[in-house]
């Protein structure tokens, strides 16, 4: 208190005060006030200044990108054709609905409302739901694709309501023959969240925008991918387009054309049936593969689709592993059927054909006994081929050492990586003492070389190598295989064999077929051709657990199949590896129809028919019944697989060269050639169009 | 003037009137170009207000002082009293309301305190003894006479208006020559209690408003979003703008309020800063002449009066301006004469009113010398 009282009688001369001190006050102050509204007005103008001419560059880009909306246009993809021209992966127009998880305000409340317009399952809405969870950014997640136009149209009406959902028009991709193709060809996704940090490009968060996700489609992608197209539209701050302002259309990819035949390669598909395998086919003269069929397989148009929680599940837990690609990564013994093969490198390391040993089921080799599987009596290397006496293998290998064998193996193209465009391929093992030493720093004894004489033990080959190795021994050229039609056609080394040593294995081989040999049902339904092979078994487990024929499926013996044919003037070689068939008699059966339809198709088709019928439908058919079946046993509703609308995709279904060889002969018949182009309806032209249908 | 124009209309104040139907005249284009071309929508009532308001201003101008120092205590109290009534017809009726319905009109009595809290300090310190000017008790009844209608237009919650009020009356008792340590020692004590006042005063959309001015990136598609928005207009109009009708962010709605708050945006999209300079111009010669009228005028109470309503005026322009500029948090304070809305154009046009009157009784009875009434 005594404090305040000194400061105010300090303070209080100053506050007497008159008129004109406050007048001098007011004048002063109001000079002040006016000073702070200049100041104030001067520092707006300033600011207004600063904002509208320094930053004016800024901002008026942040006006345009405002005002103008760039959605990138998915580029179409390039095809996948095969050698005639025929499409194995195509673009087809739909209509498709996806969701940006981050635009989106209330998840749940939007995937109810799409449900209910799309009339999508509790399986559907799950899987979505969960992408969701697992997406990041902007990343889009689909929906559904192939919709109507009322359900597209309904969509686009509740967009202000359903904020994060984009519907549009696009292409999505579309295998005409499904499961058959889906290890060759691959599938395309959406790119996931890692690849889109890898390379950040906008096109990549492109809702329907997708990229290969395995084997051709990915490893052709640059190809592929094409240019994404542009559109500019001026658009309001609700999301509302004004206008349009400039479309840039895309480029489609470039088709990519491979050696493949489209028919063939779905009919071996389908001739593999309920087994577990693959099927490889080569042209000897060019390298080329015209199949490489693996099955079971999955519907690439599923996965490209965006697969279900259930459909994955369903594949992944299949112990025949559908999502293996068993002709490049199926590793097997190849048991007998590189006897052939073994055969060539006794010739040259100087063993006359005529050489004979005495089989007496089996034979001793240093202390030990080894069993054949039959008594051959007199055995000659014909006879040793075609009746696959194991005695005489043993014994020859044994004469010329398994380095020599060995040596072949790999000039014959087992143990070797070929120079594809594929993701990954498992070359194997040839067996041989340096390799042993490495691998497991013990000695090469004569039981290894007993073993891999008859392709056991260490032996390990994919089915594409079996196919080389066959096109190699029929040709005795170094046939290299080819995928991609556009590379050139090499001119193949020839080996230092003479035509007569070639002839006389392939004769030899023939007789596996034709003659007194192993596979006598192999003989091919045709007058002219005469197909050469070789069969195969091999063990799975020691025959103490299982006698490989019957018991346990995964305890069965492999089932193997080399062939060439024609076997004198031979144009196609290939294998075929049935896992777990129980010998070589489930493998040659089917590559005995492959080439019987790869020379007649009718013929060929007849034979399969009657066994589809048998199986429960295509492989397609098959899947879709199991996956049906599948989700009930899981408690989920599937929809019916919808019905194929595009009638041009079947041509390369394996029933479209029927159709294809009966317009030939139609077209080849003779009829006026001069008038032919005016001339009017006929009962021939009516004949034609019967025939068509 | 020359001998041409009659006496009458030579005596009117044209160096304010001129800017002022300037800025309403290009409000109306802004307001046409807001409403994408369209001259019905805001433009023309917007036009028809100004023509009502004016006449109103004129019959303000002609009273007389003795009137007007009579029915300032009154009409403060009425105003005052309509206050309490909107709080409590708000309160029974369920919900905050800030107007009062009598028949086709509606008054939203805290935009008529504006002036009547400002005419009522001027009115008090005017009359009050010379030497009690700097005594705290003669402070006691100014305060109230300016925090009673604060406390009852927070309760609404209007912030904005409660800030205009402050303002006037804080420039009125600045005048008045109250001791200057009073005013540091509030400034200092302001300042330590803005914190407390943020955390407890503020509504929660009022705390996030300023959260979001002191960092706009931080809710860029929330309430930074006017704030980007606007600068985003202004900057990209400019030298000389888009061209009328042609400013893509209130067109395509980007803008938020392109009529009201944001208006100046709408401007300055389509003229650029010469626009710009032009409404700044505008305003610093109406207020100047404000400040003009006040400095001439004989007495206190005049004085007071006529700088508590040039003080009004700009601060609804500073305040509006500062915001559109990214310089304030969003408060709901229209552009005067520019932005579309009644209540703001009544208010303004009253202190013009006001300012007139003062004008005219300055005119009537010029400055003698240093001693007056």
């Amino acid at each position: 208190m005594g404090l305040f009282r000194k400061r105010r009688t300090g303070t209080k001369p100053r506050e007497l005060v008159s008129q004109t001190t406050l007048e001098n006050a007011f004048n002063r102050r109001s000079f002040v006030i006016g000073a702070g509204m200049g100041g104030i007005g001067t520092i707006l103008a300033a600011r207004m200044a600063y904002i509208a001419i320094a930053e004016n560059e800024r901002w008026v880009l942040e006006s345009e990108s405002n005002r103008v909306n760039l959605s990138l246009i998915p580029p179409r993809r390039g095809w996948i054709l095969d050698r005639n021209g025929a499409p194995l992966a195509s673009n087809r127009a739909d209509f498709r609905v996806d969701v940006i998880p981050e635009r989106m305000r209330d998840p749940e409340a939007t995937l109810a409302a799409l449900a209910e317009i799309l009339g999508l399952t509790a399986n559907n809405v799950a899987d979505i739901s969960a992408n969701i969870e697992d997406a990041r950014g902007f990343q889009p997640i689909e929906v559904a694709t192939g919709l109507d136009y009322e359900q597209f149209a309904a969509i686009s009406v509740r967009l202000p309501d359903l904020p994060g959902v984009v519907p549009q028009r696009g292409f999505s991709r579309f295998y005409p023959t499904g499961p058959s193709v889906g290890h060759l060809i691959g599938y395309v996704g959406p790119a996931s969240a890692e690849e889109y940090e890898e390379r950040p490009d906008p096109i990549l968060i492109t809702p329907g925008y997708k990229i290969g996700k395995d084997a051709l489609e990915a490893q052709f992608e640059d190809e592929l991918q094409g240019e994404p197209g542009a559109r500019r539209v001026e658009v309001t701050a609700s999301g509302r387009i004004v206008r349009d302002l400039e479309t840039r259309e895309d480029r489609q990819g470039a088709p990519v054309r491979l050696t493949i035949d489209g028919p063939l390669q779905d009919y071996a598909a389908r001739r593999i049936g309920l087994e577990s395998g693959s099927c490889v086919v080569l042209d000897c003269e060019t390298g080329d593969i015209l199949c490489m069929s693996s099955m079971p397989s999955f519907d690439p148009n599923s996965f490209s689709a965006g697969i279900g929680r259930v459909e994955y599940s369903m594949l992944r837990d299949d112990e025949r592993v559908p999502l293996r690609n068993k002709v490049l990564k199926g590793l097997y013994p190849p048991g007998s059927t590189v006897k052939p093969m073994h055969c060539m490198a006794f010739l040259d390391a100087g063993v006359k054909p005529e050489e004979s040993i005495m089989c007496n089921g089996g034979r001793r080799v240093g202390n030990r006994f080894f069993n054949c599987w039959s008594n051959h009596g007199r055995v000659d290397m014909a006879k040793a081929i075609y009746q696959s006496c194991d005695s005489y293998f043993y014994h020859f290998a044994q004469q010329v050492g398994f380095e020599k064998v060995a040596e072949w193996a790999h000039k014959m193209g087992l143990g070797e990586e070929f120079d594809l465009p594929v993701i990954s391929q498992f070359y194997g093992t040839v067996p041989d003492p340096a390799w042993k030493r490495r691998k497991f720093e013990t000695e090469w004894q004569p039981y290894d070389t007993v073993n891999s004489s008859i392709g056991q033990g260490y032996y390990l080959t994919n089915p594409l190598q079996l196919a080389v190795m066959a096109a190699r021994l029929a040709t005795g050229d170094r046939v290299v295989p080819r995928l991609r039609m556009d590379e050139p056609v090499r001119e193949f080394e020839h080996f230092a064999f003479t035509p007569e040593q070639i002839d006389y294995v392939r004769q030899a081989m023939s007789d596996t077929v034709n003659g007194p040999g192993t596979a006598g049902r192999a003989r091919l339904p045709l007058e002219n051709v005469l197909m050469a092979g070789k069969t195969g078994t091999a063990q799975v487990v020691s025959l103490s657990i299982s006698d490989g024929k019957t018991g346990p499926w995964k305890y069965r013996d492999h089932g193997l199949f080399v062939f060439f044919a024609p076997f004198d003037k031979p144009k196609y070689a290939g294998a075929v590896v049935i896992e777990h068939g129980g010998g070589s008699g489930a493998a040659y059966p089917i590559a005995r129809d492959v080439m019987t339809y790869l020379f007649d198709p009718a013929k060929g088709l007849e034979a399969l028919r009657p066994l589809e019928e048998q199986w429960g439908g295509t492989a397609q058919q098959r899947l879709d019944a199991k996956y049906r079946a599948y989700a009930a046993a899981a408690g989920e509703v599937v929809q019916p697989v919808p019905q194929r609308s595009e009638q041009i995709f079947d041509q390369v279904e394996a029933e479209a060269r029927l159709a294809q060889r009966q317009a030939e002969e139609f077209a080849q018949r003779p009829v006026g050639v001069e008038n032919e182009g005016s001339r009017a309806p006929t009962s021939e032209t009516d004949n034609l169009g019967r025939n068509n249908q | 003037m020359s001998g041409i124009v009659p006496a009458p209309v030579a005596r009117q104040p044209w160096m304010m009137l001129f800017p002022l139907f300037g800025l309403i005249i290009f409000g109306a284009l802004v307001l046409t170009s807001a409403a994408a071309g369209n001259f019905d929508a805001y433009a023309k009532s917007h036009l028809l207000r100004f023509g009502i308001f004016f006449v109103m201003a004129v019959v303000i101008s002609r009273f007389g002082k003795d009137l007007v120092e009579l029915l300032t205590y009154p009409a403060y109290i009425v105003i005052l009293l309509m206050l309490i009534a909107v709080e409590i017809v708000g309160q029974v009726g369920g919900g905050s309301q800030r107007w009062l319905e009598a028949g086709p009109i509606r008054i939203q009595p805290s935009e008529l305190m504006k002036p009547a809290a400002v005419m009522a300090v001027a009115h008090y310190y005017g009359h009050l003894p010379v030497g009690m000017v700097p005594s705290w008790r003669a402070l006691m009844p100014a305060a109230g006479i300016i925090l009673t209608p604060i406390a009852f237009v927070l309760l609404q919650p209007d912030l904005g208006t409660s800030l205009a009020i402050a303002f006037g009356g804080f420039v009125v008792m600045f005048l008045a020559g109250l001791p200057l340590r009073w005013f540091i020692g509030a400034g200092i004590a302001g300042l330590a209690m803005a914190p407390v006042a943020f955390f407890f005063g503020l509504q929660d959309y009022q705390q996030k408003r300023v959260l979001t001015f002191l960092d706009p990136e931080n809710d860029p598609l929330g309430d930074g979003y006017q704030i980007t928005q606007s600068k985003i207009a202004i900057g990209s109009g400019g030298l000389f703008g888009k061209g009328f009708n042609e400013g893509s962010q209130s067109h395509l709605n980007y803008l938020p309020e392109p009529h009201t708050d944001f208006v100046f945006a709408t401007m300055a999209e389509e003229w650029g800063f010469a626009g710009g300079l032009f409404v700044l111009g505008c305003f610093g010669i109406i207020l100047t002449w404000g400040l003009r009228v006040a400095r001439a005028a004989n007495d206190r109470f005049s004085k007071l009066v006529a700088a508590g309503m040039t003080a009004t005026i700009f601060f609804y322009v500073a305040i509006n301006l500062l915001m559109v500029m990214g310089f304030a948090p969003v408060v709901g304070i229209p552009l005067p004469f520019i932005s579309h809305g009644g209540s703001s154009m009544m208010t303004n046009m009253i202190c013009i009113g006001v300012l007139m009157m003062i004008h005219r009784w300055n005119l009537k009875q010029p400055r003698t010398g240093l001693i007056a009434s």
